[in-house]
C-alpha cells in the first residue's frame, strides 16, 4: 500500500468513516466554495483617516517607519531623503511593476534606480505593496513579474510604496481582493510584512536585522 | 537514526536541570520575557477569547473532515504545480526527503525552523548521507553548533546565555579574526548573519516547516520574526515543506482568525513579522522563488490520536505559550523532557507519539495549576489530557509499585469517610506539632525525597472539613444574635 493510502485509510478508521458520506462531503465542499468569515475584530473598521493613523500607529508598534506623500512625484525625494538618513549609497533596486515605472526617478538626479530581483549585493529595495492592514500594520505583496519576492527580504532596507487607497482594515478585505484579481491561480508567494526583521534568540533581547531587513520604511502616496 | 529519547530518566534529568546554575539563570528570564507580553497585546484584542473559541472550532471541524480536507489539499497543490508526498512513519519522511535531496544532487541544505524535522531526526540522516544541514533560525543555528536538541518549541535556544554562545562562535568561526569583539548579542547576530548569509545564497535544497495548510488554496504557511524561512525557500532550486497531516485548515479565512491567536500567545506580537504563503514552485514570468515545490506530509502517529481521547491535543498550533506559564518548565527547562516536545503540550503529545511506557513522567510533571489550560490559544484542556496518561499509566500497570501501594493505601481511607475523617485528623495535628510556628518544615518522616529541593507548608491544625462545620455553626450564631430586634421603642442611635 502507498503511503497516500495508509494515511488516508488510518485516518478514516479512527474517524470512523468512510469518506463516502455525503453530509461530510457537502459540508466541506461548501465551506471550501463559501469561505465564511470569522470573527473580525471592530479595531480595523474604521473611516479611511482614521485608518491610516491605526496602520501607521500598529507599524510604529512592530518598528517600521512611515511617512505619506501628496502624489508619486515625490517619491524619489522621499527615498533620497531615507537612504541618506541611514548613511547608504544612493542605490535602489525595484520590480518592473507599472506604479513604480510611472514613477519620475530623474527628479532624483543622484539616485540611481535599477531593475530586477535581488542576487544579495543591494542595500535597499523598493516594492510596492499590494494592499496594507490597519489592524496590525502588517503589509501585503505578492510575487509575479512586477515586485520580485528576494527584494523583499535581501537587502539591509526595504522601502514599500503603498497607496493610501489600498489601506484596508482586516485580513479578509485583502484575501477577497486577492481573489478578485487572480481566481483559482494564486500566486507562488503572498507575503505578509510586519516589521522589520527581529530575533529574540539571544537571552529574549529583541533586536532588529536578523537575516530579513534592519528597517521597513512605508511610503503612503494619496489622500486616504 | 531517530531523535535520542531520553524520557524514561526524566527524574534524573529534572535533578540536574534544578542544579544547573547557567541554566536557571537563563529560565530566570523566561517569565519576564513571555508571559507579561502577551499579556498586553491579549488585553488590548477585546475579541481575544471569541477568537480563541472559533480557533478551537476551525481545528475541530477540520480535524472531524480530516480525510476530505487533505484530499482537496493535495488537488489543489498539484494543479499549482507543486508535489505532495504522503508519509505514515518518520523513516517514510526521511526517505523521502533523502530521495529529494539527492536527485537534485544537493550538497548543502538550508533549513527553517521545522519541529517536524526535530521529530523525525532530519538532520543526522541527512548528515549520514553526506549532505550538510544549515539551520537558518537564529537560536536553531547556536543548538546545532553546540550538537543539542531545541528546549523550547518557539524559542530553541533559550536554556544559553550570551558568553556560552559567545564561546560556540569563537570555537566553530574560526576563520574570522580571533580578536573581534562579540560581547554584545548585537555582535553576535550581526555574525550569524553574515555566516548565514552566504549559505543562503549556496543552498541547493531549502527545507521548512509549516504552522498551516490550507485546503481552499492549496497554500503552507509559516510564521518567522528572522526572515530566514522566507531565505530559505526562496533561493534555491527546490523548496521542501516538512510538515505533518494536523496542520490543515479550510480556507483564508479560517487561516486568518487562528493567525490572530497564533503570535499574541507566542510572542506577545500584534502579528509576527513574517507571515508566508506558499503556493506551488515559481511561474513562468516569476524573476525568483523554487523551481520545484515538495510538501512531505507526515503522520506518525497523529491519525490513530484522532480516535482516541488525545484528539484535542491535534488542535495545537505550536504556539508555547502553555510552556512559557508553566511552573514546571520554568523550574526544569525543555531538555529534562527528554524528547522533542517539552512543557504541557509536550507532556500530552510525547506519550502518544512515543510510547507511554517511554514517557511516563511527563504527565506526572505538573502541579495541575491550570496555567496551561487557561492560556491555551485553541482551548486543550491540557491538565485533563494529563489525567487521562496517568490512568492510562497505572491501569497498564506502568506505575511504580511504591505508587501504586501508597494510592491503594489512600483509597482504601478515601472509601471510608469517617476512617478517613479521623486518620487525616491525626496526620494533621502531628505535621503541625512538628512544623511548630515555622510555618514550614525542612523534613517530614517518610517524604524525604520530596522535601529535600522543597519546604513543606505546615497544614492547619483543623481539615477543611471540620473547620467549615465550625464556620457554619459561629455563622448561625451570628445571625442568631444579629436577629435579635433591639428593644422596642429604643432607637439604634441617640438622636
Amino acid at each position: 500500500m502507498n503511503g497516500r493510502d495508509l494515511v488516508l485509510g488510518a485516518i478514516r478508521r479512527s474517524l470512523g468513516v468512510s469518506g463516502q458520506e455525503a453530509p461530510r462531503r457537502t459540508v466541506t465542499s461548501d465551506r471550501l466554495a463559501r469561505h465564511p468569515r470569522g470573527v473580525v475584530p471592530e479595531r480595523g473598521a474604521q473611516p479611511p483617516r482614521r485608518r491610516l493613523n491605526l496602520f501607521r500607529d500598529m507599524l510604529a508598534e512592530a518598528s517600521g517607519t512611515l511617512q505619506e506623500v501628496e502624489s508619486l512625484d515625490d517619491v524619489p525625494a522621499a527615498i533620497a531623503a531615507y537612504l541618506r538618513s541611514k548613511n547608504l549609497p544612493m542605490q535602489v533596486r525595484r520590480g518592473a511593476d507599472p506604479l513604480l515605472e510611472s514613477v519620475p526617478w530623474d527628479r532624483e538626479r543622484t539616485l540611481e534606480v535599477s531593475t530586477g530581483r535581488s542576487d544579495g549585493q543591494q542595500l535597499a529595495s523598493v516594492s510596492h505593496a499590494f494592499k496594507g492592514v490597519a489592524e496590525t500594520g502588517t503589509l501585503v505583496l505578492h510575487s509575479g513579474k512586477d515586485n520580485p519576492t528576494t527584494l523583499n527580504f535581501l537587502p539591509e532596507q526595504h522601502l514599500v510604496i503603498l497607496e493610501a487607497k489600498d489601506i484596508v482594515g482586516d485580513y479578509e478585505s485583502v484575501w477577497d481582493a486577492l481573489r478578485k484579481k487572480f481566481g483559482a491561480a494564486f500566486p507562488r508567494t503572498v507575503n505578509w510584512i510586519t516589521g522589520a526583521s527581529r530575533s529574540a534568540d539571544i537571552e529574549q533581547i529583541l533586536l532588529h536585522g536578523a537575516h530579513g531587513p534592519k528597517g521597513l520604511h512605508v511610503i503612503v502616496v494619496g489622500k486616504p | 537514526m531517530s531523535v535520542p529519547i531520553t524520557s524514561p530518566r526524566f527524574k534524573r534529568n529534572a535533578h540536574a536541570a534544578l542544579h544547573d546554575a547557567q541554566l536557571q539563570r537563563a529560565l530566570g528570564k523566561v517569565e519576564a520575557g513571555f508571559t507579561g507580553k502577551r499579556r498586553k497585546v491579549t488585553d488590548a484584542l477585546p475579541e481575544f477569547d471569541a477568537l480563541r473559541d472559533l480557533a478551537r472550532d476551525i481545528k475541530d471541524h477540520t480535524l472531524a473532515h480530516l480525510d476530505l480536507y487533505l484530499e482537496a489539499y493535495e488537488s489543489r497543490v498539484k494543479e499549482s504545480g507543486g508535489h505532495v508526498h504522503w508519509a505514515a512513519t518518520a523513516e517514510d519522511a526521511r526517505r523521502i526527503v533523502l530521495e529529494i535531496c539527492e536527485r537534485l544532487k544537493a550538497k548543502t541544505v538550508t533549513k527553517g525552523k521545522s519541529m517536524i524535522a526535530e521529530e523525525i531526526g532530519l538532520n543526522a540522516h541527512l548528515s549520514a548521507a553526506g549532505i550538510t544541514p544549515i539551520e537558518t533560525d537564529l537560536g536553531e543555528y547556536i543548538i546545532q553548533l553546540r550538537d543539542e536538541a531545541p528546549s523550547h518549541i518557539i524559542a530553541p535556544a533559550i536554556h544559553l546565555n550570551r558568553d556560552q554562545i559567545e564561546a560556540d562562535f569563537r570555537r566553530v568561526h574560526t576563520d574570522l579574526p580571533p580578536g573581534r569583539n562579540l560581547d554584545e548579542p548585537a555582535s553576535i547576530m550581526a555574525e550569524a548573519r553574515a555566516v548565514l548569509r552566504e549559505k543562503f545564497l549556496s543552498a541547493d535544497v531549502g527545507i521548512t516547516g509549516a504552522n498551516f495548510l490550507i485546503a481552499e488554496t492549496g497554500t503552507s504557511v509559516i510564521v518567522t520574526n528572522e526572515g530566514n524561512g522566507d531565505l530559505t525557500q526562496t533561493l534555491p532550486k527546490a523548496h521542501i515543506v516538512l510538515t505533518s497531516i494536523e496542520k490543515m485548515v479550510p480556507t483564508l479565512e479560517d487561516v486568518s482568525t487562528i493567525l490572530r491567536v497564533l503570535a499574541r500567545s507566542a510572542t506577545g506580537q500584534e502579528m509576527s513579522v513574517y507571515t508566508t504563503f506558499s503556493t506551488g514552485p515559481r511561474r513562468d514570468s516569476d524573476p525568483d522563488g523554487p523551481g520545484e515545490y515538495h510538501v512531505v506530509l507526515l503522520d506518525n502517529g497523529r491519525s490513530s490520536m484522532l480516535g482516541g481521547k488525545f484528539r484535542e491535543m491535534l488542535r495545537c498550533i505550536r504556539c508555547g505559550a502553555c510552556m512559557n506559564h508553566c511552573p514546571v518548565y520554568g523550574a526544569i527547562g525543555g531538555h529534562a523532557y527528554g524528547w522533542v516536545y517539552p512543557g504541557p503540550m509536550g507532556a500530552v503529545l510525547t506519550p502518544s507519539l512515543i510510547g507511554i511506557d517511554k514517557a511516563g513522567h511527563l504527565p506526572n510533571a505538573s502541579t495541575f495549576c491550570g496555567r496551561c489550560e487557561e492560556v491555551c490559544p485553541v482551548r486543550i484542556p491540557l491538565p485533563k489530557l494529563m489525567r487521562h496518561w496517568r490512568e492510562r499509566e497505572f491501569e497498564r500497570h506502568l506505575s511504580p509499585a511504591t505508587v501504586r501501594t501508597g494510592l491503594g493505601f489512600w483509597a482504601f481511607f478515601a472509601r471510608r469517610p469517617r476512617l478517613y475523617r479521623f486518620a487525616t485528623g491525626i496526620v494533621l495535628r502531628v505535621l503541625a506539632l512538628f512544623g511548630g510556628r515555622r510555618g514550614r518544615m525542612h523534613w517530614i518522616p517518610l517524604a524525604g525525597g520530596w522535601t529535600r529541593s522543597r519546604d513543606f507548608p505546615v497544614p492547619e491544625r483543623d481539615s477543611f472539613q471540620k473547620q467549615w462545620k465550625q464556620k457554619l455553626k459561629e455563622d448561625a450564631a451570628v445571625a442568631q444574635a444579629q436577629a435579635k430586634p433591639a428593644s422596642p421603642g429604643q432607637p439604634e442611635v441617640a438622636p
